[in-house]
């Protein structure tokens, strides 16, 4: 397997690049739900003719961007706990509604963070197998579950080098065969039952190259395109 | 008459007893019933199972039961915070079993509970480590597991408004699981900012009726 080393050279995308890259395909008029981390900056970068209406899981639709000084309010926090606002014609509600929103398919996108995902879909987001963290999981399983079009951003390979897209996932599931659509600071890869396409490639890699650092075999799309820093 | 006012913290929570199952209300600190959670301290039980949905911050509501070894389970979904030093501690210690459930299934445990439903089958947890030693059944090509319903002895709710019938106003994403745990316990105690008369809640915009609440208790603050 390759290292990190023998990447240099590669115009391999930041997170924000990645978030930016993603922001690009929420539809106008989506009810989306993103996921804490990078999937969060997303937010950002949605380009402004869509009107697009976050959900969080603690119990609001409409959630907006942080208050400005002087605005705070402790009863209105996100799924991470920070402040935040809420929009003209947002809401308010309890989380069995909220989980019921997620369960009952009702939203349209939703963007997660990942240690791992399978070359079926299988997603691993929840727990490593390091034996001394306090184990958690929220609402990763309920929203893995909860929309037919969960997209993962994440870096396409660990920080040693392994790969985070595998055959099988070796970190305990949160949930299987549910991603749909992989974003990386290499590819954009979508997952389908023929197997994994890659339709974008950053400048600078060769597929032979993007497919070492992959755990499973991809197949390149006829199409496929230059993956570009947007932002 | 009904006249659900207890006069302090102390009488909101009278009653309780070791090894009582406590359900508490919040998402994070957020609509987290602190007042009522140190009054259950301050009683001296001990041997505590909390369900809630995070297991405390700092060192105080759920950290301070925890750090005073009052608990001896917590069930909730998410453990870790960005100041979760005496969950942590207790953990690795072995001094509190900690049962994981997914948020989604922990809140419709108590929905059911407080509902009369004996269980439910969910696509939640299918096919990872939650879903061990859980009966898992295919419907209609979805494959699920078969969840129970959670109840508890005592409810801790943080409510806005409340009225001395016990109808229950909530704040912003304050309300979390303080609506669905107020149907699912023995008792339902209720913090509120303030009491308001009968007739002055908007019947429109109640968002636990009374019939749920045993106690409400005023604790001031600005709302």
């Amino acid at each position: 397997m390759k290292s990190l080393d023998h990447t240099a050279g590669i115009n391999r995308l930041q997170r924000r690049h990645i978030a930016a890259r993603a922001a690009r395909d929420v539809l106008d008029g989506a009810y989306v739900n993103l996921g804490i981390g990078m999937p969060l900056l997303i937010a950002d970068y949605v380009l402004p003719d869509r009107e697009v209406i976050y959900h969080s899981e603690n119990g609001m639709l409409g959630m907006g961007p942080a208050p400005v000084p002087g605005d705070e309010d402790e009863d209105l926090v996100n799924a991470g706990k920070q402040l935040v606002t809420l929009v003209n014609g947002g809401c308010y509600f309890n989380s069995a509604d909220s989980f019921a929103i997620m369960r009952g398919k009702h939203l349209d996108m939703v963007f997660l963070g990942a240690f791992q995902v399978s070359e079926a879909g299988d997603l691993a987001n929840w727990i490593t197998d390091d034996k001394n963290n306090l184990p958690s999981v929220g609402g990763a399983m309920d929203l893995a579950v909860g929309c037919k079009d969960i997209r993962v951003l994440m870096e396409h390979v660990t920080r040693d080098g392994k790969p985070r897209i595998l055959k099988e996932c070796t970190y305990p599931l949160t949930a299987r065969k549910v991603v749909k659509h992989i974003y990386t600071d290499l590819a954009v890869i979508d997952v389908n039952p023929s197997g994994l396409i890659v339709r974008e490639m950053v400048e600078g890699i060769d597929f032979g190259t993007l497919q070492e650092l992959t755990g499973v075999p991809l197949m390149l799309d006829r199409n496929w395109r230059i993956l570009e820093r947007l932002i | 008459m009904i006249d659900k006012r207890v006069a302090t913290i102390e009488d909101a929570v009278a009653g309780i007893r070791d090894g009582a199952t406590i359900l508490i209300g919040g998402f994070g600190d957020t609509g987290t019933p602190f007042e009522l959670i140190h009054a259950v301290l301050d009683t001296g039980v001990r041997d505590l199972v909390i369900v809630s949905n995070n297991a405390g911050n700092g060192y105080v509501g759920i950290a301070a039961l925890l750090d005073a070894d009052r608990v001896r389970k917590v069930v909730c979904s998410y453990p870790r915070s960005s100041d979760c030093v005496v969950i942590d501690k207790k953990f690795k210690e072995g001094k509190v079993e900690v049962e994981l459930v997914p948020q989604g299934t922990l809140v419709e445990r108590m929905r059911c509970g407080g509902a009369g439903i004996h269980g439910f089958y969910t696509r939640t947890a299918a096919g990872t480590p939650l879903a061990e030693g859980k009966e898992e059944r295919i419907i209609d090509g979805v494959e699920c597991v078969l969840e129970k319903p959670l109840r508890g002895d005592i409810a801790l709710i943080k409510a806005a408004v409340a009225d001395r019938w016990g109808n229950l106003v909530y704040s912003k994403t304050a309300r979390n699981f303080n609506p669905i745990m107020a149907t699912a316990a023995d008792l339902t105690v209720v913090q509120a900012g303030w009491i308001a008369e009968l007739g002055d809640l908007d019947p429109e915009l109640v968002g636990t009726p009374g019939i749920f609440v045993d106690r409400v208790v005023a604790v001031g603050g600005t709302r």
